[in-house]
């Protein structure tokens, strides 16, 4: 895989986003942050593909309001 | 008077008047290299071997007090035996290859830097740098005993400089007061504060890093093992960094992280250090305080490494954070470089754009080491919350999953430059060759019968021949080639078959006076290596 796959890809998009919810019930807001950034190491490591991680990267930093159409 | 900018630790090359003193027009000379330092002496003794005159001025008339670099990479000692003068390093220095990182007191992570066998220098050897110098010196009085046209004039200060169409004209101030001389070239290896940098208003620009670390070299007798040792947030130093490191003479290399906002001052007071020294070795064990010093870095390169007849080389041209040991190994790589070419523009005649290719080469090589000391540094000395937030989840991970090692960096160390798409490269004509051996790489070195491959070349072209028929001599260009065939009962190991030949039966390789690969082939074929050397030596874009 070189490119990133941005079209709906979750098997089970609700379990997902329920389980990344709860794993941070109860954390500071400092042990969230911590966590997110071990979350976003591991599943890199999984992707492997720096072209990948780097259109992954581009694709999270939505624009600003006044620049979106 | 030339001012006493540090003290030395023994002197070399004490003042003495010479005839160009009192002669009525200045004296031409081919080569002037301003700077005694590492790189100088090293340009000194290649240009020296080669036959090129050369004049090292130096303000001081020896080696500066302090261990300063310690950490001699592989690539510099097969430079230094190209040299001739490798053995005494090698001899003296600390041999080590293996690097170990904690976190607090657990050991997350090691490395070993040399894992592949077959290699006559090790990865590494810890050396204070005055015997670094010293060993240079000492090779350089040999050579001159020989015959070799090399001079150098302690307590030599330049103090002007004036560069003319075809020459450089220099001020120089002694104890007997000043006079003038000329240059064909000039090459400045006068250090990061490059006072030549500075008479030419040439900018140093780059990243200032907001942190400062504490180096305490001390003296004890302790067993702990010869390897590099590199701790985060320790006991000793919490919420910092601590690196542990050997060298000779029972010499040990401590350096403690200090942060941004501290006193200068109180952190020097000898009790404050040795109290610190006590918390990372252990209050049992006697030390002596060798040499204290507080740093601060940044990383920082010129724009151009060539200025018309100058050039700057090592610390002078550009600058890196201690981590990784690229200053002074980055700086053998210049004179790798600068020297070969140098000798063939003035001794055969080559083109002056030979020259460029200097700049070219060896500033690819430097911002290589920019990159990789900075990203040292960021790992280090977070700028900000988020590069602590990932520095802290990589250290946080690091101790569970095996993934996040690579991504640990308590210091990229110190690698060879592979020039590729460099001018003087011609096109990979070897079918699926190594990786290691394409054009613009240095060469690996190998076992053979009778010795390594890499003291059988350098200092000229050489004509590289594996398994292939004995491809004749060659002159080009003024240029004598040297030719060394290898047959499979040389190669004991199969490392050469691995490093030169893939799957090929044979290769042929042109390798470069500084021993970088400049061109290969399947098969011998005359023509070809004719051009290949050709451009080799024109130093221009084909």
């Amino acid at each position: 895989m070189t490119t990133l796959n941005t079209a709906p890809n979750l098997e089970r998009a609700d379990d997902f986003y329920a389980a990344l919810l709860s794993a941070h019930d109860g954390l500071e807001e400092a042990e969230m942050h911590a966590l997110n950034a071990r979350l976003i190491l591991v599943l890199a490591n999984h992707i492997g593909d720096q072209t990948v991680l780097e259109a992954a990267i581009e694709a999270a930093k939505i624009p600003p309001p006044e620049a979106q159409t | 008077m030339v001012a006493v900018r540090y003290k030395t630790a023994f002197k070399l090359y004490p003042y003495e008047k010479v005839a160009d003193q009192d002669v009525p027009a200045p004296k031409r000379h081919p080569v002037v290299i301003v700077g005694g330092g590492p790189i100088g002496m090293g340009l000194a003794l290649d240009l020296g071997k080669s036959g090129v005159p050369c004049l090292v001025l130096d303000d001081h008339d020896g080696v500066g007090t302090g261990s300063r670099a310690i950490c001699f990479a592989k690539r510099t000692l097969e430079i230094c035996d190209r040299l001739g003068c490798g053995d005494p390093m090698v001899d003296k220095g600390v041999v080590w290859n293996v690097g170990r990182v904690y976190r607090d007191e657990r050991e997350v992570y090691n490395f070993n830097l040399l894992p592949e066998e077959g290699h006559k220098r090790p990865a590494f050897i810890n050396l204070q740098q005055p015997y670094f110098e010293q060993f240079l010196v000492e090779e350089i009085r040999r050579q001159q005993a020989a015959g070799a046209p090399i001079e150098i004039r302690g307590k030599n200060c330049v103090t002007a400089m004036d560069q003319k169409a075809d020459h450089v004209v220099l001020d120089i101030d002694t104890p007997d007061g000043p006079y003038r001389l000329e240059a064909d070239y000039l090459v400045a290896c006068d250090g990061a504060n490059s006072p030549t940098r500075a008479m030419m208003g040439l900018d140093f620009d780059g990243r200032v890093f907001e942190d400062n670390f504490l180096i305490a070299d001390i003296k004890m007798t302790a067993d702990f093992p010869t390897e590099r040792r590199f701790w985060f947030d320790p006991p000793f130093n919490r919420g910092e960094t601590a690196l542990l490191h050997k060298q000779p003479d029972d010499v040990w290399r401590l350096d403690f992280q200090l942060g941004w906002d501290i006193d200068r001052e109180a952190e020097l007071k000898p009790e404050r250090i040795s109290d610190r020294v006590a918390a990372m070795i252990g209050a049992d064990i006697d030390f002596e305080l060798v040499w204290t010093s507080i740093y601060t870095f940044r990383c920082c390169t010129m724009d151009d490494y060539r200025h018309g007849r100058v050039f700057f080389a090592g610390d002078a041209a550009h600058q890196v954070s201690p981590f990784g040991a690229r200053g002074a190994n980055g700086g053998m790589q210049d004179v790798d470089n600068l020297g070969w070419k140098l000798a063939a523009v003035i001794n055969d005649g080559a083109d002056d754009a030979l020259l460029d290719s200097y700049h070219d080469e060896r500033k690819l090589g430097a911002m290589e080491n920019i990159k990789n000391s900075s990203r040292t540094a960021d790992f280090l000395t977070p700028r900000n919350p988020a590069h602590r937030l990932f520095r802290d989840a990589v250290l946080d991970l690091v101790e569970h999953h095996a993934f996040a090692r690579p991504l640990v960096n308590s210091g990229r160390l110190s690698q060879p430059c592979t020039y590729d798409a460099s001018a003087l490269n011609s096109p990979d004509a070897l079918p699926d060759g190594p990786k290691q051996t394409r054009p613009g790489s240095p060469c690996p070195d190998a076992p053979l019968a009778d010795g390594h491959l890499l003291d059988k070349l350098g200092g000229r072209f050489t004509v590289l021949a594996i398994g292939a028929d004995d491809p004749g001599n060659f002159t080009i260009a003024n240029t004598e080639i040297d030719v060394l065939t290898l047959s499979a009962s040389d190669d004991t190991t199969g490392a050469v078959a691995t490093r030169y030949l893939g799957q090929n039966p044979s290769a042929i390789y042109l390798i470069r006076p500084d021993q970088h690969i400049a061109a290969r082939w399947a098969k011998c074929d005359a023509d070809a290596i004719n051009q290949a050397v050709a451009r080799a030596l024109a130093g221009k874009t084909k």
